[in-house]
């Protein structure tokens, strides 16, 4: 069985969706290259910060 | 008005210049195939780079969701569990031979099998996706 830590799945979730969204909604090579890279910085970064923001409400 | 902003994958202006040929024979067969199998309908148009990517991407996705235990769901017993199983539809034949071959928990009792049935979900509607991209590429709406 594959046991990933939340952040290693968010990592991976992050990866592969943004690979899709990247092909799939721009035209150019060059364009689908950085709109991956943008949508993988959106999900971890988002992530990242919603996460910091659950801890402190849980505090 | 129409949105339309430079880069976007379906220009107005890419419609109106998409080539006849382009719109001869049965154009929903990419769509069909790309859902059924990942990738496969941008491998019928001979995209191959993009075609193995998102088949790769896809395929990694529905496989992690297994290996971390997620469920396929099956059956409906409220509205969660019906738009659950909309989405694993989404994934054509994996889902279909993962369910014959019993694949998949029965029941979520683990955080990991949690995501996994989210990687299982996402997988189908990225399926979908790619599916409607290689159906605007077969009709020349996207180059």
């Amino acid at each position: 069985m594959f046991k990933p830590s939340h952040f290693a799945a968010v990592v991976l979730f992050a990866l592969f969706a943004s690979v899709v969204f990247g092909i799939t909604q721009r035209q150019t090579p060059r364009a689908m290259v950085r709109y991956g890279i943008y949508c993988f910085v959106l999900f971890v970064g988002s992530a990242v910060v919603l996460s910091w923001i659950m801890f402190f409400i849980a505090r | 008005m129409r949105y339309s902003q430079k880069g976007m994958s379906t220009e107005p202006n890419k419609i109106a210049d998409a080539p006849k040929e382009s719109q001869q024979g049965f154009v929903y067969l990419p769509l069909i195939a790309g859902w059924l199998v990942p990738g496969a309908g941008h491998f019928l148009l001979r995209k191959w780079g993009r075609g193995a990517l998102l088949a790769a991407s896809i395929l990694c996705m529905f496989v992690l969701g297994l290996a971390m235990q997620g469920k396929l769901y099956g059956g409906a017993h409220d509205i969660l569990d019906l738009l659950s199983m909309a989405g694993d539809l989404g994934n054509g034949l994996l889902y279909i031979v993962s369910r014959v071959l019993g694949l998949g928990a029965d029941q979520v009792q683990i955080t990991t099998a949690d995501w996994g049935s989210r990687f299982i979900v996402v997988s189908g509607l990225l399926n979908v996706i790619a599916a409607v991209d290689a159906h605007n590429l077969r009709t020349g709406r996207k180059s």
